[in-house]
Order: C-alpha cells, then structure tokens, then sequence
C-alpha cells in the first residue's frame, strides 16, 4: 500500500509575523521557513506505518515555489522514500492544490493520503477536506489515533465535545491532529541519505490544472492591539478591578 | 440573494454555534434558510424555526445523517447549493469538517474563519495565528463561508419561518461512526460561557490542575480550558484546548492560570473582554495582552482568589 503525503512550506512557527506596511500581506523576505508542523505529524505518521510493515512506500508531494524542494528533503530524512515538487509561482489556494494532489494520486495512485489538517500560515483548514471530495473518497480528518486493517482504517478524531471513532473504508483521506504523534528529529545521516533520494519536479500544466486564485487579497492589516493593562499587587485588589472597574464577575 | 446555514445540533437542540453563525447571515442582508439535517431531528429544525431572520427551515430526516458524516451530508448540500448565493457554516470541528468538502464538490474556494462581513462578496478573516487580518473577495458564484462564531452575536427567539421537508441525499457508506467519548460536565460549555478558566503546564499535573481551578470555576460559574501544553501533558482532555488549532474563545473574562501566552495560545483568546493572568514569571508573553496581571506563585493565589470571588 501506498501513501501520499502532502506537505506545505511556511513561515517557521517561532518566527514573529510582520504584516507589510502597505497592507500588501505578510513580509516573508529573509525569514525562516519550514515545513508546516501538522505535515510533520503526517510524514511521521506515514513512516510509522511503513515501519510496521502496513505500508510500502511513503511519497511526499509539496505544491508551491521551487524552494518547497527544502521541505521534501525533511520529509525524505524523516524516512519519505521520495518527493514530487509541484512547482508554481502562483499564489495556490487550497482549492488549487486540492485539484493538484487529485492529479498526482491519479498519477500515483495510492490506498491512503495523510495531510496536516491546516498550515499555519492561511489556517484554512480545507484541502484535506477537499481532495477527498475530488477523489469520492472517504475522509478522516482531525485524527489523533490510526490504525489500518484489511483494507479500512479506524481513525480517532478530536471533536468539539471530545473524542470520537471511525471507521473509514479505504482509500481515503486523513488529516493529522496536534496528538497523533511526536515527530522524530531528522538525524544527520538521514539528512543525508535524503540527498540521494528521488525528487521529481512537474508543473500544474502538465497535470491539467487550472490553479487560478478564486480568491483575491484586497489587504492585510494588523489587527487591533489590546491596550495595556496593570499589575495588581495581590488578590484583594484583583478582586476589587474585576467587581468594580471591569464589573466582570 | 438566498442564504444557506448549515445548522450544528443533537437532533433535539440547535447548538450556539448555529445561533451566531445565523447572525452572520443577517449580515449579508439576504433571505435565510437554515437547513437541519439528521435523525429524527425534527426538534431541532422546531428550534431554528423559531430564530430571528429565518426565512425557511429545510429538514432533512434520514438515519444516515446521524452518524455526522461529512461525505453524506456534503452530499446532500451539493445537491441543495444551487440555489444559493452563499452556505454558511460555523467553524467548529463539525462546520470545519464538511464544508470544504462541500465547496470542492461545488468547484468553489471556501472563506474559511470569517470575522467579517463586509459585502456580498468581500470578507475579513485572520490568517497566521491572528496575527494578520486578511480581506478577501471571492469571485466565484456561491461563496461558501465558515463562520468564526465569536465575532458575530446570536439573533433572538421570535421568528416564525416555514419547514419544507428535504429528500435524503444517497448514503454512500464510506465511514462510520463506531463510538464517542464526549466530555461530561456539568460547566457551561467552553465556546458558549461568559467566564473561562483557564490553565497551563504552571500547574504542574492533572490534579493539581483539578484541585486549583475546578472550586474557582464553580465559584464563577465558569468553563474551564487550557493550553496546548497542559493538554499534551495529559492534564485535561483534547476538548479544553483554547487557541489557534483548538478552540477559539471570546468571553466576557478569561482567567489564564500558569499559561506563559504562545502565540498560538492567544490566537485562541485575545479577543477575550477582560483578561487576567496569574503567572510567577513577570516576564511571560501572557502579561502583555491581559488587563490585569498577577506576577504570583498560582497555588497561593488561586485558593485565595476562590474564597475572595
């Protein structure tokens, strides 16, 4: 069985974002970038069942500008067999990758794909959801728990209220949640034995795709800041601000 | 223009959720249909007839909608898009699930988060953790928008719309829900209540978490939350976690209890009316978003503060 990972390139999650001056977006000029760390959780996700013997070959797909090769190198060191790099310098909705990941399991076709349930930087939150509907297949998102057997998955979700099972039959689409699992640090010599791993680079022409944004960007502002507020000295006058100046309890 | 909620219920009630996102859909200035789909959920579709600005309840009462699965019901909302301008869902993990699903099915981008609602076609939602604001416009014919339920309040009772019964969309037997395990308590609901406690790994462990903040948020008649770390330590479960990949929170006061305040914790909760954190640390980030700050050792001060409130 086969699995596709797609991964996405963004902004490191320790960097502090700067929005533009001109309100044109966020300044990603000589910032550190990685690979979104719910697609981390995904790559060791797929490697985990590759090493219990329930998968035969992990393919990392990522979509986006030519250094997005960075990001599947980690995903080769983190034990991905290969890479496939989409490469555009469009500005790609999630839309636009789901049609582009639809092209490539067409292509590839795997039994499972694992994503990372939203990036970090657009919190869209869709193209898991997405693919799946492209493909007529089922889908498992927010997972904290995957086990496959005879030809179904059974996926633990995190919900609103909790916890919940499913069954899902295969092939189908998982999103990863925070808890799935801890992702391994890529050790040196896997980082380089990464290097010699097959990466193919193609073009969403060539998979037929139309990646046209559908939506435009009129602009990116700061959002409002919270005025400063106090230090009180003890419990007393903590209570006293909340009854009388907040008049919140 | 015609509008189309989603509605989030338990087959008897409409969840908070729907209120609000019923109250984004006033804001778009349309006719609004909230469709209730689900198993012998003809109370809850009762209840949205009730809500303020609701045009038209569609019920849809099939027992393959009781499972919550995101392939049937964006099924049948595929089917039912057509004949509106915009579907709307709230962004809960529910509204999250199916709504993409049903915007791909319908060759359509999705808005996902949407704080705000500036015209038909143009909204504001938060990008990077809230730390950027992004107004987008959306070109194609049916938007599809999920609703940040805090930034928009909920309509009132009195409304008096009609119910037109749905046919049932196939169902296509792809997953199955085999078990839940929700969180039982008898607190207000975190999303839904006028005061949050929250707490983080300062606590040091499961009970002591328990012990400091449960007598102060009964006290307050409070939810209780917590921070990624204090979930992942396995101080709470999964459904306490406020924040950018969790739960978004905006209550009337936010007691953050030994939480240092990461970017992605506050994503969760700065739009909180009234904010108080009680850290050891003078230097942690959560000190520079709250109203009122207590530099103090938190298992000296949180009995204190359970007695005094």
């Amino acid at each position: 069985m086969k699995v596709l990972v797609p991964i996405k390139r963004v902004l490191d999650y320790n960097v502090k974002v700067r929005v533009r001056a001109d309100g044109s977006g966020v300044d990603l000029a000589n910032v550190k970038m990685g690979m979104n760390p719910f697609d981390e959780i995904a790559v060791e996700e797929a490697v985990r069942l590759k090493e219990a013997g329930m998968v035969s070959e992990v393919v990392a797909v990522s979509c986006g500008v030519t250094a997005s090769a960075e990001v599947l190198r980690t995903a080769m060191a983190i034990g991905a067999d290969r890479g496939i790099l989409v490469q555009s310098d469009v500005d790609l909705q999630p839309l636009a990758v789901a049609k582009l990941l639809k092209a490539v399991c067409d292509r590839e076709d795997p039994a499972l794909v694992i994503c990372g349930k939203q990036a970090i930087d657009d919190d869209a939150n869709q193209t898991g959801q997405m693919l799946a509907a492209l493909l007529d297949w089922s889908q498992a998102t927010f997972a904290s728990k995957v086990s496959i057997t005879n030809g179904q998955a059974t996926v633990v979700r995190e919900v609103d209220g909790g916890l919940e099972t499913l069954e899902v039959r295969l092939p189908a689409v998982i999103t990863t949640d925070l808890r799935l699992n801890e992702p391994r640090y890529a050790t040196l010599p896997n980082i380089m034995k990464a290097k010699k791993k097959p990466l193919d680079t193609l073009e969403p022409a060539v998979l037929g795709v139309d990646v046209t944004p559908r939506l435009s960007t009129l602009k990116v502002v700061e959002p409002p800041k919270r005025s400063g507020g106090i230090l009180v000295s003890d419990v007393a006058q903590l209570i006293e601000k909340l009854k009388t100046e907040a008049k919140v309890i | 223009m015609t509008i189309l909620v989603i509605a989030e219920h338990d087959n008897q009630t409409l969840k908070a959720a729907t209120l609000s996102t019923i109250g984004a859909a006033r804001a778009l200035e349309g006719d609004i249909h909230v469709l209730v789909a689900g198993s012998d959920c003809s109370s809850a579709a009762n209840a949205a007839v009730q809500v303020e600005g609701v045009a038209r309840v569609l019920l849809c009462d099939a027992a393959h909608y009781a499972g919550g699965s995101a392939e049937n019901l964006a099924e049948l909302v595929k089917r039912l898009a057509g004949r509106y301008s915009h579907v709307l869902a709230p962004a809960t993990a529910e509204g999250k699930n199916v709504l993409p699903r049903v915007a791909a099915l319908c060759d359509a981008a999705q808005v996902s988060d949407v704080v705000g609602i500036e015209s038909a076609d143009i909204f504001v939602r938060p990008i990077y953790a809230g730390n950027a604001l992004a107004t987008v416009k959306s070109t194609d014919p049916i938007k599809f928008l999920t609703i940040r339920t805090t930034a928009f309040a909920a309509p009132g009772l009195g409304g008096s719309a009609t119910v037109e019964t749905v046919a049932a969309g196939p169902d296509l037997g792809l997953t199955q829900r085999v078990r839940r395990e929700l969180t039982q308590s008898a607190r207000p609901e975190l999303g839904a209540a006028k005061i949050i406690v929250s707490g983080g790994r300062g606590l040091g462990c499961g009970e002591n978490y328990r012990a400091m903040l449960e007598p102060l948020a009964d006290k307050l008649g409070a939810a209780l939350g917590a921070s990624r770390a204090a979930v992942d330590a396995g101080f709470v479960p999964n459904d306490y976690q406020v924040g950018q990949t969790g739960k978004i929170v905006a209550p009337q006061l936010y007691i953050a209890v030994g939480i240092s305040g990461a970017i992605q914790h506050l994503a969760g909760m700065k739009d909180s009316k009234v904010i108080v954190a009680i850290n050891k640390d003078p230097e942690a980030p959560i000190l520079q978003v709250a109203d009122y700050g207590l530099v103090a050792d938190l298992f000296e001060v949180v009995p204190a503060l359970t007695v005094a409130a």
